[in-house]
């Protein structure tokens, strides 16, 4: 089953939700949104679920149109941040729920629901009330319900954001697994990139109602199409400084003046917005080749398997990700490099110019 | 000023405790230094939340007292104990501007209103609030509103300790990180005793100079970031702490090796003294088991999880999962591989604590 | 939740229509209709325009002064049950337990009055205010005070108020314990670290948070209180003499006591637009704050 949205747009009252979006989901796959709270990803859910209609722009499936389709004629499953359990029925019988209402016979629900079962891992607690279960199993629940149906669109709308730390990266871990073994078109929502790179498959880019980017998850974090797109994708958040490059010399807003190398031989005169990852910015002896920052060290964050040091560069507030212990203190000054082949390139309008060798991650 | 010191404290939600498992926090003994910031971490239902509000006075301990500075404090009420509170979710007064909010308490004290003027000033400067100074409270984003909380605890000059009960679950990734930033500065500037409670280890080892970790209402262990890392004294703090955590393989010990499933590993310490007929088991945390094409222990490569600024992989050891590290030198990576661990990083756990080799190389 | 269009649904709706039309709508017509038109009896019936209204609205003229002093009737009347009940509301709410097994006694005890059919209501009252076989009538003879509802205008009116009080104020009363219910803890131990008072409490934090609640209170009650014709009418029968004839009693009067149709269908018809006009205002204002709560909330 392909799901297709055709331009879609919603508005209420006033404010525009989802602005233009087109997208083509396949069978089968894994389509992370990825944005922060409020920029549509959950209205996008519900327009894709045939929750909400659009206000213009059509959505098909497998060709057909369905956007006046009521979401209860169309083959969907939800799942919720908030996990949404009957709170009356065991975990049996909560997975067994829209098996029963669709009327299907005793031993088909048995063996289905004993499936759904096994795959959450809920064996031992399928008679159990969700009160008398852990906020990680509880969500599981909800998923083996959502899964039961073998809808051919299973939306999950943040749906690890309520849990531990630790209970997310196990949930997390068996996520891919059973996305897998599913075969459905699977959406999930999220605000944290490491969760997207985890996940894999596709992902969509949303910023303020609209898609920035879509596509294969690695290529959408390694080849961010424009600057929105590389801001939401990442976690530490993206350093940016602006460059002015003339013939072979780029001035650097951080008050450096560099020989055009890497991302910046390949690009022409003009001024241009510089982007790299917090991992990308050094605290070691640099290479010959490296961008020279004189940094003064603002605040030190260890977290034992490695260190966020926030730098002030000029005006500039930097986050460089290190491995390992890194204590500096406050006020001390510090050189930092960046590699110039690491470098997203963005134009004035927003858009890539030139990025980081296909080698350098 | 507050030393806090918990003397032999313990509390049970349950009217008439038998045992053990009645309590939700069980016997602790522990003292935090003046002007210290700390972490309570641990996952839900730990105790974590009970202690805290035992501290801060909302809930009276089964047995035991707390002391801020030699002063028993166990009978007083929250407002006599000078200390402030930061919630889960924002808690601002909706009728209110963000100047009126920040008064709120000294006006409550009947402070002079030069002096609530001056002070007010004084924090919206340091929260970078001054903008939003004369707005309605309840029209802001929702990390302003946990400044209007956190500076509602500042801006009374008594005030010794402040409590933050898992303040960023509402707040959006990226704003996480200027928040805590914000937190680190401020503990920097005042000398005030900060403790954190929260399930998020990046949180607690980013904030605290030292983590109590905290499992099942029993405190765990207590160190820096860098010890809980390097050396957890338990297999909970080792598979709590780090992402992914600490792998822990059951073996068997003799002098020097270790043998996991028949396969051997030279430890770098000798364990003569085991205990017997207690669990041994082994652990390794993935930063310090690294994969190389040859060289190491045989290990079958599952999958390789890629979160940009590093790699994952999970193996399989002899039958046993593991995760390990890929080092950014390694391009390709086959089904077959070798693991390399670092010897001074291997720790041998019996019934899961820590036993102390001896004569490390 | 915008459902998506489907028109057939229109044809569901058809039924209903046809009821509301003839049970509704054709005598809704018919007050129209016999508000323009003037009789002499007989059945006969002729043009009379807007004579009527201008009668109605006109304080010298015999309708219009009596339509204006049943109005200002009227609107003391609500004032007053407002002024009341809305206070006393906020107080049994804040009174009432939060938890435990106290909490469903209390709720049932609150819903009891509200359960009771409006004219036995009336009645109650009207036997218990009675000097010589009511209780309180009785009591509060004997104390010395001289009451008698159904002699003294301003007894009538204390009668009056102090049984629609009694009647309805548990309305507002639950209304707000369930919008004080919805108040998280955290916010009272926020005020209490901030070291607020019990009233700094009340008015910063608890009002606030009622406001949605209060407003539908405000509404529900002024409106009941506006169009109330059983309680009164079986205690005082609208006496002593005019002292508590309320706009629907004489409107009863007029249209089947003295069977001047005309006169009362325009009255009708000027009573109708005034509380829809009072609703549209409520309805402007409370969709205005389930606006900004709802952007507050978000």
């Amino acid at each position: 089953m392909t799901l297709v949205l055709d331009h879609v747009r919603k508005d209420v009252g006033a404010e525009t939700f989802i602005r233009d979006v087109s997208l083509t989901l396949e069978r089968g796959s894994v389509n992370v949104l990825l944005g922060a709270t409020l920029s549509g990803k959950t209205s996008l859910m519900r327009l894709m679920a045939g929750l909400d209609a659009p206000t213009k722009g059509r959505v098909l499936v497998e060709g057909r149109d369905v956007t006046g389709t009521p979401v209860q004629r169309r083959s969907v499953a939800m799942v919720y941040q908030q996990f949404i359990n009957y709170p009356s029925f065991s975990v049996y019988e909560n997975i067994a729920s829209p098996l029963r209402v669709a009327g299907l016979p005793r031993a088909e629900i048995e063996s289905r629901v004993r499936d759904a079962a096994k795959l959450l891992k809920l064996e031992p607690y399928l008679d159990r009330k969700p009160l008398n279960l852990s906020g990680g199993q509880q969500q599981r629940t909800a998923i083996a319900r959502a899964l039961v149906k073998r809808a051919d669109l299973v939306l999950l709308d943040e749906p690890l954001a309520n849990l531990d730390y630790k209970l997310r990266e196990e949930l997390r871990e068996e996520l891919p697994r059973i996305f897998a073994a599913s075969g459905a078109i699977f959406v999930y929502a999220t605000t944290e990139p490491q969760e997207a790179l985890l996940l894999g498959g596709n992902t969509a880019t949303l910023f303020e109602g609209a898609v920035t980017q879509f596509g294969p998850t690695p290529r959408v974090y390694r080849e961010p199409g424009d600057l929105t797109t590389a801001r939401v994708f990442s976690d530490p958040p993206l350093n940016v400084l602006r460059a002015t490059k003339g013939g072979d010399v780029v001035s650097l807003s951080t008050g450096g003046r560099i020989r055009a190398s890497g991302a910046f031989a390949a690009v022409p005169d003009g001024v241009y917005d510089v982007g790299f990852r917090a991992h990308h910015l050094s605290l070691d002896p640099a290479a010959s080749e490296a961008i020279a920052l004189d940094a003064v060290v603002s605040v030190a964050e260890i977290t034992g398997s490695e260190s966020f040091v926030h730098l002030d560069v000029g005006e500039h507030r930097f986050v460089a990700l290190t491995p390992g212990v890194r204590r500096l203190e406050p006020g001390s000054a510090v050189r930092a490099s960046l590699d110039p082949s690491r470098v997203f390139l963005f134009d004035e309008s927003g858009r890539l110019a030139a990025r980081a060798l296909p080698k350098a991650a | 000023m507050a030393r806090i010191t918990l003397d032999r404290l313990a509390h049970a939600y349950k009217p008439d405790p038998q045992g053990p498992q009645d309590y939700a926090l069980k016997e602790i003994h522990h003292v935090w230094d003046q002007g210290g910031a700390y972490a309570l971490l641990g996952p839900s239902g730990c105790g974590k939340t009970t202690l805290l509000n035992i501290i801060s006075g909302l809930v009276r301990p089964t047995r035991g007292r707390i002391l801020f500075d030699d002063r028993d404090v166990t009978d007083l009420a929250t407002e006599e104990r000078n200390i402030a509170q930061v919630f889960q979710f924002p808690v601002v007064y909706d009728t209110m501007t963000v100047r009126e909010n920040l008064a709120f308490p000294l006006k409550n004290r009947r402070v002079p209103r030069e002096t609530v003027a001056r002070r007010v000033e004084e924090i919206a400067r340091m929260l970078d609030l001054m903008r939003v100074l004369d707005r309605k409270a309840r029209n802001l984003t929702a990390d302003m509103k946990q400044k209007i909380s956190l500076g509602r605890g500042l801006v009374r000059p008594d005030v010794a300790a402040i409590l933050f009960d898992e303040p960023l679950t509402v707040i959006d990734p990226q704003l996480k990180w200027q928040l805590r930033s914000t937190l680190k500065e401020l503990h920097r500037a005042l000398d005030l005793t900060m403790i954190y409670v929260t399930h998020d280890q990046t949180e607690a080892l980013t904030f605290a100079d030292k983590v109590v970790v905290m499992h099942d209402g029993a405190v765990v262990q207590t160190g820096t970031p860098e010890e809980l890392f390097v050396r957890p004294a338990h297999t909970f703090v080792g598979h709590f702490i780090g992402s992914p955590g600490m792998n822990v393989l059951p073996c068997r010990v003799e002098g020097r090796t270790a043998y996991v499933e028949g396969q051997a590993i030279v430890l770098d310490r000798a364990y003569p003294a085991l205990p017997q007929n207690r669990r041994i088991e082994l652990g390794i945390r993935p930063e310090f088991a690294k994969l190389a094409a040859s060289g190491g222990l045989p290990v079958r490569v599952r999958r390789i999880d890629d979160i940009g600024r590093a790699r994952i992989a999970r193996v399989d050891m002899a039958g046993r999962a593991l995760a390990a590290s890929v080092p950014e030198s390694m391009d390709a990576v086959g089904e077959e591989a070798t693991l390399v661990v670092d010897p001074r990083h291997i720790h041998i756990y019996a019934d899961g604590h820590l036993v102390a080799g001896e004569g490390a190389r | 939740m915008i459902k998506p269009l489907d028109n057939r649904a229109w044809f569901l709706v058809l039924p209903v229509f046809a009821v509301v039309a003839f049970s509704a709508v054709l005598p809704l017509m018919t007050v129209v209709n016999y508000s323009v038109q003037d009789t002499f009896g007989n059945n006969q019936f002729f043009w009379n325009g807007v004579g009527w209204f201008q009668d109605l609205l006109d304080p010298s003229k015999e309708l219009g002064g009596r339509f204006f002093e049943a109005l200002w009737r009227n609107l003391l009347f609500s004032a007053i049950i407002l002024a009341i009940q809305i206070p006393l509301g906020i107080v049994v709410a804040l009174s009432m337990p939060r938890e435990g097994w106290t909490v469903a006694l209390c709720l049932v005890l609150m819903a009891l009055p509200l359960l009771i059919p409006w004219n036995v209501v009336g009645t109650i009252w009207q036997v218990f205010a009675r000097g010589d076989i009511g209780l309180l009538g009785w009591a509060v003879n004997r104390t010395g005070i001289d009451y008698n509802y159904t002699g003294d205008s301003l007894d009538a009116w204390i009668t009056i108020v102090v049984m629609d009080v009694w009647h309805w104020t548990s309305l507002v009363a639950l209304l707000c314990y369930a919008g004080l219910k919805s108040i998280p803890d955290a916010y009272y131990q926020a005020a209490r670290i901030d070291g607020a008072s019990r009233w700094a409490v009340f008015r910063t934090i608890q009002l606030p948070k009622m406001r949605r609640v209060l407003l539908i209170a405000v509404l529900l009650r002024f409106m009941d209180s506006f169009m109330i014709y059983t309680e009164p009418f079986v205690l005082t029968g609208g006496g002593p003499g005019n002292a508590t004839t309320f706009l629907s009693i004489d409107l009863v009067k007029l249209a089947l006591g003295q069977f001047d149709l005309g006169k009362a269908a325009a009255m009708s018809i000027v009573y109708n637009l005034i509380i829809l006009a009072v609703c549209w205002v409520f309805y402007t204002v409370m969709t205005n704050v389930d606006a900004d709560e709802r952007r507050a909330e978000a």
